[in-house]
């Protein structure tokens, strides 16, 4: 594991540094941050200082908090949106291939119709409906994003399943649900964690993008999307406190794609 | 050929189901809203009059299905209802706001894709040298950026900084195209950033794909200039997934203008499909939602076909 690391490629170190300074910033938010999260502390949008070191945002409350803050909001719901939808598609996706038949056929039919709809305007269409709250908007955006999940999971474990040790497995009587956890998703692994990281992006982008649009997380909770929103007015007197939350997303999309397109290159290296 | 024509309308029945099932879908939606709609949307001012007053205006004492096609019928009719919040016929206030939300697309796609075209086939002709690295890299964090930091970075730099271009793009029938070109030139540099990336992207791994190929082998082995190679015997043959590719971006463009247009304040469909949701005006959302949803499929569909039509080994059928 360790020599793995040490051979990384430069790109690939910087991402794997951004994500665990993003880790630590969500275990250690209320340590890090000099402020509360919704305390009232100064100006509003006061440049920077050295009591504010970003500046105040447009309530007058500490940029830098808001932003470790939103660090913890944003990636946690991010988060416990990938690996929703990670268990149900890829439940479904080793489902679909084990079985084949009219399992595959309907699951994969009414992944086809979910698809052919444009995420965003479904995103939205539920929320004006639903109302927005954090339970809907994980649900939703978890939904959504499983079917992509389900499209990966699926072809990977197509090419385990035709494999002579599953047959065996078979013959040998072993059940579904067996199969499916020891058998084929120990190697369908690789991928699937590549695969993560390229949803994590996704989905941390999409709720941003929505909670930018005001319709994601609400306030006061800090959040990156919609501080970019509520300071988006600064920009035009030439104060760039919508900036910092922005490059925040930025900064950790990057850090995730580089880490990602190395381990994607190494495993089609191993299989070449 | 026979074989050929049987595919695509295969394709384009099934496009029509995808859209019959959306429809559905959206419908659907809507009723299954928890609780009464009438309810739900009059909140506080709901009494036992205006919430009866309120179904009948929305024609919710009729059974479901009669309403899902009269729905159906009055939209491919062009009536698209009347909106919760003013009133007002929804097909007025879309109608112009939708080719407001094409010229934006369209105005990006005119540059953009040629743009992207010719950056593919230089980052693969000079495969590998640092040029290569430089757009890799640069497009490698295009794609990784939301598209609101990118409008922001674009905001600060020329209309804060250097006061070049207008930040809100508001545009008007009576302005003139040099006029409308210049206050939309932002939201456009915005969206094509982003595309251009994926694009670039694509078509730089199709070449390269093709470049594998023994044909290209044979090329160079008759001594054949690389440059020659590449834009004579490999862009040809890589031509349907960058059609496909294109497209898709197309596609990605109508849906993505919805972020930018908020961003820039444009009088455009995902502007008001945004706000229609914040004020949960129903209607409204159902209509913009279905013309998103038809634009997205219709291109999707193009995608294809145009990709089956370009592929000579579905042409020839063995």
């Amino acid at each position: 594991m360790f020599t793995l690391i040490q051979q990384a490629p430069l790109s690939a170190k910087i991402g794997m540094v951004i994500i665990l300074l993003n880790l630590l910033t969500i275990l250690l938010a209320p340590q890090m941050a000099p402020y509360g999260e919704t305390e009232l502390v100064g100006d509003v949008w006061a440049p920077m200082s050295s009591e504010h070191m970003l500046g105040t945002d447009q309530l007058g409350r500490d940029m830098l908090t808001r932003v470790v803050y939103g660090a913890r909001n944003t990636i946690s719901i991010a988060l416990t949106i990938v690996f929703l939808s990670f268990v149900v598609g890829c439940s479904c996706g080793l489902l679909a291939a084990t079985m084949g038949g009219w399992v595959d056929q309907t699951i994969g039919r009414l992944v086809d119709i979910i698809m052919a709809f444009p995420t965003l305007i479904f995103a939205l269409m539920v929320l004006s409906v639903m109302g927005t709250s954090i339970p809907t908007l994980i649900g939703v955006i978890a939904i959504l994003d499983s079917t992509r999940v389900f499209r990966v999971s699926r072809a990977v474990a197509m090419d385990i399943e035709v494999m002579d040790f599953v047959e065996v497995a078979r013959l040998r009587g072993e059940g579904l649900w067996w199969i499916m956890r020891n058998e084929i998703l120990p190697n369908a692994l690789p991928p699937l964690i590549a695969e993560f990281g390229l949803r994590f992006c996704f989905v941390f982008l999409f709720i941003s993008s929505l909670s930018f649009l005001g319709l994601g997380i609400q306030p006061p909770t800090a959040d990156w999307g919609s501080m970019v929103r509520e300071n988006a007015g600064a920009i035009s007197f030439g104060i760039y406190s919508p900036m910092y939350p922005a490059a925040a997303i930025a900064i950790l999309t990057i850090g995730v794609n580089l880490v990602v397109d190395w381990m994607l290159n190494r495993s089609s290296l191993l299989r070449t | 050929m026979n074989k050929l024509a049987a595919m695509i309308t295969k394709r384009i029945v099934f496009g029509v189901l995808t859209l019959f099932a959306i429809s559905l879908l959206i419908f659907v939606g809507v009723e299954a809203l928890p609780g009464d709609l009438a309810e739900a949307i009059l909140g506080q001012n709901a009494t036992p009059e205006t919430i009866q007053a309120f179904r009948t205006e929305l024609k919710l004492d009729l059974p479901a299905h009669e309403r899902y096609f009269a729905w159906i019928n009055a939209f491919v009719h062009g009536d698209l209802g009347k909106s919760l919040a003013n009133g007002r016929p929804i097909a007025e206030v879309i109608g112009w706001r939708f080719a407001n939300s094409l010229l934006l697309a369209g105005a990006t796609a005119l540059f953009a894709i040629p743009l992207a075209i010719i950056l593919g086939l230089l980052a693969a002709i000079y495969r590998d040298s640092w040029f290569d690295k430089c757009i890799s890299m640069v497009t490698l964090s295009a794609i990784s950026l939301p598209e609101f930091f990118v409008a922001y970075i674009l905001i600060a730099l020329l209309s804060v900084q250097i006061f070049l271009f207008p930040s809100i793009s508001n545009i008007n029938d009576q302005m003139s195209v040099f006029q409308k070109m210049h206050a939309i030139f932002l939201p456009c540099l915005t969206l094509a950033f982003v595309v251009v990336g994926h694009m670039m992207r694509m078509t730089r791994a199709a070449i390269i794909n093709v470049l594998s190929s023994p044909f290209i082998e044979m090329a160079k082995l008759k001594g054949i200039g690389r440059k020659r190679i590449i834009v004579k015997h490999a862009l040809p043959n890589a031509l349907s997934p960058i059609i496909n590719v294109v497209v898709l971006n197309l596609a990605y463009l109508v849906v993505g203008v919805v972020v930018v247009e908020v961003v820039f304040v444009y009088p455009g469909l995902g502007q008001l499909l945004v706000d229609a949701v914040s004020k949960r005006d129903l209607p409204v959302v159902q209509a913009s939602g279905l013309i998103f949803a038809a634009t997205y499929v219709f291109l999707n569909l193009t995608a294809d076909v145009l990709s089956m039509l370009s592929n000579p080994k579905l042409r020839n059928p063995r």
